[in-house]
Parts: C-alpha cells; structure tokens; sequence
C-alpha cells in the first residue's frame, strides 16, 4: 500500500542546487527497516525525481543516525502465506530496483550506519556508494541466517560488483563488512569520514550528472579473469562452494545452497533470467519450515535480549563495573577474560597461589592474543584488554565488586568458604554468583550471611566459545540479583536465560535422560559410531557419545550420578563410564576416551574402549530409530522441567537447548520440535517406546494434557 | 594540625613493582609498562574507583622518546574515564616525591581530591641516540625532493657517525659523573673506604631483613612476566642477604682506579621498577573511612652549584622542611635518606651533625640534628633495594609511611639527592 500522493511517510525530499536529497527517515521507529509501503514510496519518491526537469541527480541517505537501512521488515516477511506471494514481492521490489539502477540520472547511495540485507540490494542498484569509514558502518546480506535469500536482486547484482568468490562468501556466511573492507572490495566507491558524507555524495552526484569520471571499479588483474569470466572457473568455484556448504549443513539448510544456485544461474544467463530465477528461489524459501523456524529464533533472541530476566515488577540491575572472580582455573579465567574482553571491565583474579593466579592470567591472555591472531582485535585492543585482568591471593581488589563469581573445584564446602570469604570484604549491594553445574544454590546460600544475593551463574566451556549461560535463581536469591547477574551475563555477549534452582538446572537436565539413552544403546550392542551419525544426522553438531568425551568423562560421570540422585530411577545412567574414568580414560582432555586422539584429531573410536566396556558391537539398527530413542528421552525430559517451571517459558527452554546443546536450529528447538510434531504423536511414541524400555519414557503428564486439549508449547503466535 | 597552606593531603595506599637490576628479570618491559602495573595494582589495593582520580602525575629521570608523557599513559588505562589529566615530571632522583608533592599542591589548593602520584624508570629501556651528525644526514635525507639527493646525502655517512651514543648519568654543567662526584664527596669530606662499605652492609642487611619478615614484600605488587606469566617477581632482586664487608672490600673502586674509594658495592645500582601512591584529601579520606597511612606535613627542595658537592642537597632542605613543619630534627621517629652512594649518604650525615656547617652553609647557630641510627633507613635504602631514578621517592614514602604506621611514629622524614646539585626533603605525620 502506498502513501497518499504528496504525503511522505518515510521519505523527506530536500534539495541542493539541482541535485535532490531522498532522505530516508521512518517516524516512530530507531531504524529504517524495509516494508512494501515503504518501498512503494520510496519508489514513487524515484519516480518523480527522474522525470522532474529541475533535478539532475538523486541522493540517497539516512536521517536515522546509526542505520542507513537495517534490512526488510520481518514481521512483514513472515505474514508471507504461499511461495507465490513472495515470488511476487520479490519481483515487486526486482522492478523498483530495476528503475533505481537504470535511471536516466545518476542515484548515489550515502551510507552511514547499518546498511543490512534489502538496504545493501538498494545500494548495490545506485549508481554509486558513497560509505563512512566509522565504525557503525557494516554491510551485510545476513539473509541466508533466517533461511532466505538475497531476494531483491542481491544475488545477481553483488558478484557483478565484487566478484563471484567474494559475493558467495558475503551471502552465504551472512557476515558484517566494515566500511574499510567494502571500500577496498568495491563493494563501495568511497570512503568518507561521517561530518562529509552528504557533501561527498552530493559532489558524486553532480560529477557524475555532468558525465563525469564513473564509478570506481575496483578489482582487476589475471584472477578474476581465470576464475569467474568464463564458464569453466565460474563452474569450479560454485562447485568448491556447493561441496563446502554441504559439508557445513548436511543437507539441512536449503537457502545457502539456493543462494549459489541463484547466483550461478544469473552469471550464467544473464541479469534477466537471474531475476526471475532468484525470485523462485526466494518464494520457495520464503515460506518454508527451516526459513520459519530460523525466524522464530531470532524473534525469541531478540525479545530474549530485552527481558531483564524477572517477572514484572523488575528492578534495575546493580551496575557492575569491576568483577571479583574466585578461582583462575580453567572456567576462572575464562571468565575474567570475557568479562574484561566483551564487557570491559576490571576484573580481579584470585587463586590460592601466585603459580596459579599466573596460569590464570596466561589462559585469558592465551584467548585474547587468539582474537588478536584472528584480527578481531588490534594489538592495541589486545594490550587493552589485557590490562583490565589482575591477579591476587588475598581479596585486594573485591571491596569494589559489583559481581563475584567463584568458579572453584566442584564441591559444597569449599564454595562455602569461598562464599563465607568473599562475604567478609564485598559490599552490600555485591551479587555472588556459584559458577556450579551441579551444586544446588540453596545448599551453598546456606548460612550466607546475605543469602538474597547469591545466585548461579552456568557457564559453559569454552567460556569465550559458548554462547550460553544459564543464572539459576535460588528460592532466596532477590530480584535485583537476578537481573544483576542477567545484564552482566548479556554484556558478557552470553544469552542469558533465568532457570530455577533444581538438580542440572535445564541443559543438564535435559541433556542427562538424553546421555543415559546413548549409554543404554551402547550397552545393547549398538555401534558408537552409528549412535554418533545418527544424533549428527539429525542435526546435532556432534553426537552423544563424543560430546562425552568432550565434556570429559570424569564430569560427565558425577554430573550423572547427582541427577541420578535427584530424580531417582529414571535417571538411572548405564553402566560403564565409572569403568573408563577408573582406567583413566577422561575423553578428549586426557587422549583417550571412547574415542582415540590424535595431534587433538578423533580418531576413531578406540577398541581399547570397548574391551574395557566388554562391548561387542552389533549390527546398528536404522538411525531413526536410534535418533527417535534419544530425542524422545530429551523432548519428554524438556516437557517435565517446563512443569516444574526450571524455564521460565518454552522459548527460554528452546534457545536455551540451541545455544547450550547445540540442538538443531532447523528443528527450532525441544518445545517447538513437539509442537511441529504434535503433542498426540509425540505421546504416542514415548508410549510405544515406554512399552519396550520401561517408565523412563512415561509421556510427561503436560504432554498427556496437550495430546489431550490439542494446546501446543509455543500457542497460536510465536 | 597542618604545617602548610591549604587542605591537609593524606597518603592512603601505595604499591611499587619489585625493584630489579636493570638488564634482568624487567629487561623486556618499558618504564611505561612497569608504570601500569603499579598504578594497577594500586587501584585494586587501595579499593579506589579509578573515576574518582583527579590526577595522575609520575616522575621518570629517562623519559622514552616514545611515550614522552608517561603519566598521561596511565591515566588512559582502560581503568581510568578518558578524562583524567596527567603529567610527566622530572626532578632527577626526587622525581617521585615531587609528584607526591605537586599531587599534594593540587589538593591542597582544592583543585584536585584524589591525586594518583609516583614515579617510573627503565635503564633497561634507555634511548640510545644517534650521533648529532648521523641524525643531521637523516633529516636532510628526509627532506630531500628528490630520490638521487637523498642518495647523495645518504652516501655522506661515515661508519663513525654510526656509532650510537648512550646518554651518560654525568652533570650536564660541569661533566661530571655521578660517581665522580661521589668520589669528590668522599675525598673532600674525608669518607673512609671502610665507612661506605660498612653503610653498604648494612644497607644490604637491613633490606635483607625487610624482605625476610614480610615489611618490604608488603608494599610489593607482584609482576607476571610476559609472555607466559609463569614466572611472578615478588622480591627486589638487589638486595645481598650474604654480602661481607670482605666481599665488599675486594671490589675495585670504579671512578677513580687509583685512589678512589667508590665501588659498585657501596653505590646504588642502576634498577628498573616503578611505584605509586594514592593522595586524597583529609576529608574525603575520612568521609570515606579510609585507613590513612600518613599526612604529608612539609617539604622543601633545595638547589646548590653542582660544582661544588653535587649530591648535599639534602643538607639545605631538611631544616627548611623540619622548620615548615614546626618540629625539630629530634621529634623525628623515623628517617628515609635515599642512598645514591655510602659516600652521600655519609656526607649528608656528617652535615647534619656539623655545627660548623650549620653555621657556613646556613647561617644558623645549632646542627640541624644528630642521627639515630636505629631509626635511619630501618629496612635499608638505594644501595641495596636499587634505585629506578624516576621511581625512588615514591618508594621511600611508601616505605616510611608504612613503617611508621607500625611503628606508631609521629613524624618521618624522607631526604632525597638529585641531579643538578637539588635535594628534596618531606616530612611525613600520623
């Protein structure tokens, strides 16, 4: 729907000289984002222009101050209800562009700011990018992460501008692009400090009006030629990309393969055909299952990066600007580092001697030297961040703590002690958080002298790699707290998810039934390797029984046993992991495991293993079988913890299992998985299941009730 | 009571980096970083919120050509608000004790609360130049337009203008070294070998003490050598805890080889490290319930012709400090001399003690004071801790202020040489 002629909505026309200014500037909203009614206006905005006899030359730029334009109106997109519908939008906006990139007078793009997936295919149709050289300014075509693609000529106009590998590796990992690199890629023409944008562009504008220079084209030389000027390299480097993809999905994930297929076919026949063809390809995506749940994931994240972590009433969190950590272990460091790194504040470090406060500080400085050789960050950055860790025996440096978190060994008592310390110097408003996989809050609380103002806070390991982390509230831990440990844990970078206070929080929770079944299936003779693929085939990034090896088996088998002990028989874990700890086997961290390692490479699974299990394997049984086992074991397990309230909603629960298992984002999620499934289908094959295996399959009584009412997890909406 | 104008200006909180042998375990860090370090640790020890530092200031006798304002460096640790002035100073080896005092004039005055004061060094990091006609070819080279005139300048260095120059510890003025002067100082006021030796053992003694129970540890903040922080300096590694004076009196006198008697025994040696202290003002101090470790009560600097006796500053602004703080030499509980050299310190003394002197140099009829020496240089000094020019005042203030906190002393003096013919006197008050 377009606006009412002579009524602009989001566009603002100002002139200079002869040259007219189309500023793009969305009432009520922060960013600019992308809608049909606002292309249709800026469409006919366009229009006008070119046959507007005082103009000469068009620019267009931003009146928000950090976006040019963030990318399409997703809320829009996912009302899209057939592939017709948006083939057609796609076409729609394929026609706008089409007269922006003819246009008989000159169309600059001024770029400040966020210039994401449709903003890009606007600026890719002008006729010359003019981009700040700030910081703010990315460019991106993020499409592929929400299951699309580039579908308003992104595919057919990016590889003609920076080349066909460089376009690929743009679409297909989505990635942002700073003003310096796309200057030097051509993706832009150039290069401006923010105060001149609109005077270079209006400069541009003009020059260009008069049939001056045109613009930059930047990459030349043998390369390119060799490669995607002719059919045959072109054809070698889609395939290369093709195989990579593959590999990466495993077939899950439809769009980064139709975004080479797109790209391919409009090299190969021409702008034209290019467009129709990824317009297809875009209808058939648009509304497809894996394109629907990527979406929903990323509203749940987004939403979830607003919720303070509380039910309303919510406090304000406590600011933090200086962290105490107890322990410089493993978890201790890797912790302070991603705090001084992403949060950047101080963080003081303390270990029982110096030695140990020293492989502390190696270990985070270890982490930032890797971001370093990595270039995420300068070596000024790098010195920087370093400089925010310090380390100490005593509790110097925790009187000004906003936040301490402990990560010492595993055991109650000593987390007392440490809570018992740390009480004796930190202030009153001072949030102590228990770095605990297994230890219930409450039992550490006990006899804090402030017990509102203990919490958990879960990492997991890698601490700089793993994107979650849960903050478990104890039945005393206060509000403020609560959202204290929440807003540090999101300035960390971490998703934070709020979980309540019983025996492996959620992931372990439901990881455990998941881990215990992998057990069982081994113990009846079932090939590691085939319980493996079958996880992997699913959709996991590794299977159960080499994710054992990585959390280390000696953990694993004490995290078992505290579940085992919580929920009794039903967590009941096969035998076997107590026998390889014993013989010194701790998975990947000591060698060996069930698998073998070599130069830190699995490989293969170690025969050593199975003698000392007493296993011989039999034949495998199909891998859906295997795969419906497992998942059916964590799905139930999932709908147990949601009756207990573990999860504050099932979209907690759901990102929680994507960024802490690694639970296939194609799949949504555990609750979204049952809804997809239907609760009547899921009950009917834990029935089945529970009729072989016994009453760990017992259908969670919720379910029953869902099977029954037909009520899903997630409800009508998302 | 305050002896001087303005608000009263207490030392809460001090730490240095241990002070290492120039050349040894800080041989890869810059005076700059050791600087960091200590203002680091200063921060988390003294539980201070860096945004509420008004001003750093840190003397450095060496400054890198690289990072000319040291302090500046500091204060834009990623601790600090981007906002905090900072100042580099150099008033030779009493460098740090002008930060203390220049920090202490600036809240004293009310313009600053909370002053962030020491002093860095590095012989470890020292510039070496080219020669003056070297770096005059280089700048024509630079200047020129053209590729053949630069080659033509460049074509005009002669392998003796490569030679680098290392910039000597000697008086700009009279071309004296240091430890010439040290020798003249020995000569003239009749300082005995043996004197400087047993001065020098006893500085090594009483600093060997020191570490031993823990007093000159305290003040330490340990440093994680880079790059794999496996190794922790936790001790001053000058201090010979099994020198004799046998040992000391087989070195060679090294400035005068024939009849000197100035060896590298009984002078300070050349030491990297870096310290610091926290200022605040009393009322801030005592609003926020601070334990304070000391006031600064007085000081006074002093100047004389470096071609006299270089190093008897000390001698000329002790009794203008002791009369700024309204007390006499004898309510002195504790004393901190810097030790350049045996021969200094001896000869300060010897001043001090002179009614003659008293009565030539400064027109006064009585002595400035006698020594108490079981209550001078309790932990030893210079000779045997080392001395990082830029660093050494604030080590001593923070050595003074925290023994005379054990202690339970009223009043502490701190006596510093420098450069130049200058010495600085403070005195310190519980």
């Amino acid at each position: 729907m377009s606006a009412p002629p002579g009524q602009s909505v989001a566009v603002r026309r100002e002139m200079q000289d002869e040259v007219a200014v189309l500023v793009l500037d969305l009432p009520g909203e922060s960013v600019n984002k992308l809608s049909r009614a606002v292309k249709d206006e800026l469409a006919e905005r366009v229009e006008a222009l070119i046959r507007d006899p005082a103009v000469r030359a068009v620019v267009l730029i931003s009146g928000k101050a950090d976006t040019f334009v963030a990318g399409a109106d997703i809320e829009e997109f996912v009302a899209l209800r057939s592939a017709e519908e948006a083939f057609a939008l796609s076409r729609e906006a394929h026609a706008f562009l089409d007269r922006v990139a003819r246009s008989p007078k000159p169309i600059v793009a001024a770029i400040h700011g966020a210039c994401l997936g449709g903003g890009l295919e606007i600026a890719l149709a002008c006729g010359y990018r003019v981009a700040t050289d700030h910081p703010k300014t990315v460019l991106a075509a993020p499409e592929v992460q929400l299951g699309i693609i580039p579908g308003a000529g992104g595919c057919n106009r990016l590889p003609r501008l920076v080349g066909l590998p460089r376009a690929l590796d743009l679409i297909l990992s989505g990635r942002n692009v700073r003003g310096t690199q796309a200057y030097r890629m051509g993706l832009v023409d150039e290069l401006v400090p923010p105060p001149i944008l609109r005077d270079v562009a209006l400069a541009a504008a003009r020059r260009l009006a008069a049939g001056g220079a045109p613009a930059r084209r930047g990459r030349r030389g043998l390369g390119p030629l060799l490669l995607e000027r002719n059919p045959l390299g072109r054809a070698l480097v889609l395939r290369r990309a093709r195989g990579m993809t593959l590999k990466r999905t495993r077939g899950h994930y439809p769009a980064p393969l139709a975004a080479i297929e797109a790209v391919g076919y409009g090299l190969a026949h021409g702008v034209e055909r290019g467009m129709v063809r990824e317009a297809q390809l875009f209808g058939k995506l648009a509304t497809s299952e894996v394109s629907r749940r990527l979406v929903e994931i990323f509203f749940a994240t987004t939403r979830l990066k607003k919720d303070p972590g509380v039910d309303p009433p919510a406090p304000e969190p406590k600011p933090v600007g200086h962290l105490g950590v107890i322990g410089a272990g493993y978890m201790g460091s890797g912790i302070g580092v991603v705090a001084a790194s992403r949060a950047g504040v101080t963080v003081r470090m303390r270990d029982a001697d110096l030695p140990k406060v020293g492989r502390g500080l190696d270990a985070a400085a270890k982490v930032i030297h890797e971001a370093q050789r990595r270039r995420q960050v300068s070596w000024r950055e790098a010195e920087r961040q370093l400089a925010l860790l310090s380390g100490t025996t005593d509790y110097s440096g925790f009187a000004r703590a906003g936040l301490v978190i402990e990560a010492v060994f595993e055991d109650l008592e000593v987390k007392r002690g440490v809570l018992r310390e740390a009480e004796a110097v930190i202030g009153p408003d001072c949030v102590f958080a228990s770095n605990t996989s297994t230890i219930p809050i409450a039992r550490i609380a006990e006899g804090a002298s402030r017990p509102e103002r203990v919490l958990g806070m879960h990492f997991f390991s890698p601490v700089h790699r793993m994107p979650l982390l849960e903050v478990i509230a104890g039945e005393k831990t206060a509000a403020w707290a609560t959202v204290t440990a929440v807003a540090f844990g999101r300035r960390m970078g971490k998703t934070a998810i709020v979980v309540r206070d019983r025996p492996g929080f959620f992931v372990n929770r439901i990881l455990s039934p998941y881990m215990n079944e992998a057990g069982h299936l081994m113990a009846e003779g079932v090939p590691i390797e085939a319980i493996d693929r079958a996880m992997v085939g699913y959709g996991f990034p590794v299977g159960p029984i080499g994710l054992l090896d990585e959390i280390g088996l000696d953990v694993a088998e004490k995290a078992g046993r505290v579940m085992h002990e919580g929920y009794g028989a039903r967590f009941a874990p096969a035998a076997g992991l107590d026998k390889l700890v014993a013989a010194g086997r701790l998975g990947r961290k000591s060698g060996a495991g069930f698998f073998r390692y070599r130069d830190g490479k699995k490989a293969g699974v170690d025969p050593e293993a199975l003698a000392i299990l007493g296993l011989t394997p039999r034949a495998a049984p199909p891998a859906a079988e295997l795969a419906d086992r497992l998942v059916c074991a964590m799905l139930n397990e999932a709908v147990r913890a949601l009756e207990e309230n573990v999860v504050r909603s099932p979209r907690d629960g759901d990102i929680a299992a994507l960024f802490g298992i690694g639970y296939p984002p194609f799949r949504g999620g555990p609750y979204r998985t049952l809804d997809v499934l239907g609760a009547g289908a899921a009950v009917e094959s834990l029935e089945r299941l529970s009729a072989r295996y016994g009453d760990r399959y017992s259908p969670a009584a919720l379910l029953l009730d869902h099977a029954r009412t037909g009520a899903t997890f997630h409800g009508r909406g998302r | 009571m305050n002896a001087m104008n303005g608000r009263r200006v207490a030392i809460v909180a001090g730490v240095r980096t241990a002070f290492a042998k120039a050349g040894t375990v800080f041989g890869d860090l810059r005076a700059v970083d050791l600087a960091k370090l200590a203002a680091r640790e200063l921060l988390e020890r003294a539980e201070l919120d860096p945004a509420e530092v008004d001003a750093v200031i840190f003397g450095q006798v060496v400054p890198s050509v690289l990072v000319p304002n040291v302090a500046r460096e500091v204060s834009l640790l990623p601790h600090f608000p981007k906002n905090i002035p900072a100042y580099s100073l150099n008033r030779a080896c009493a460098s740090a004790c002008q930060a203390i005092a220049s920090g202490h004039d600036e809240i004293a005055l009310g313009h600053a609360d909370v002053v962030l004061a020491g002093g860095t060094e590095s012989l470890s990091d020292i510039p070496i130049l080219h020669s003056t006609r070297m770096s005059r070819l280089l700048t024509e080279a630079a200047k020129a337009k053209t590729a053949t005139a630069k080659l033509a300048t460049l074509a005009r260095v002669r392998p003796r203008d490569l030679v680098p120059v290392t910039p000597a510890i000697a008086e700009p003025s009279t071309g004296q070294t240091m430890g010439q002067s040290a020798e003249k100082m020995a000569k003239e006021n009749g300082i005995s070998r043996e004197a400087q030796d047993r001065y020098a053992l006893r500085s090594h003694q009483l600093a060997a003490a020191g570490t031993a129970d823990g007093r000159l540890v305290a003040e330490i903040a340990p440093v994680f050598l880079p790059p794999s922080f496996d190794t922790v300096v936790t001790s001053d590694n000058g201090i010979r805890t099994d020198t004799t004076l046998d040992a000391l009196a087989k070195l060679r006198p090294v400035f005068d080889r024939r009849y000197g008697t100035v060896t590298a025994g009984n002078a300070s040696p050349l030491t990297d490290g870096a310290a610091a202290v926290v200022l605040m003002s009393e009322e801030k101090a005592r609003a926020e319930g601070r334990e304070l470790l000391a006031f600064i009560r007085s000081y006074a600097v002093a100047a004389l012709d470096p071609g006299e006796q270089l190093l008897m500053g000390p001698a000329f602004a002790v009794p203008v400090a002791l009369e700024r703080a309204h007390i006499g030499w004898k309510e002195l509980g504790l004393v901190e001399m810097h030790e350049a050299f045996a021969a200094q310190v001896l000869s300060n003394i010897q001043a001090f003690e002179s009614r003659r002197w008293a009565q030539e140099r400064l027109g006064r009829s009585e002595p400035i004071g006698e020594v108490n020496w079981d209550t001078l240089n309790v932990m030893g000094g210079s000779i045997a801790i080392g001395h990082p020019f830029g660093a050494t005042g604030a080590r001593i203030a923070l050595t003074l202020a925290n023994e005379m906190r054990r202690r339970g002393v009223q009043f502490g003096l701190i006596s510093v040489c420098a450069q130049g013919g200058m010495g600085f006197a403070m005195v310190l008050e519980r």
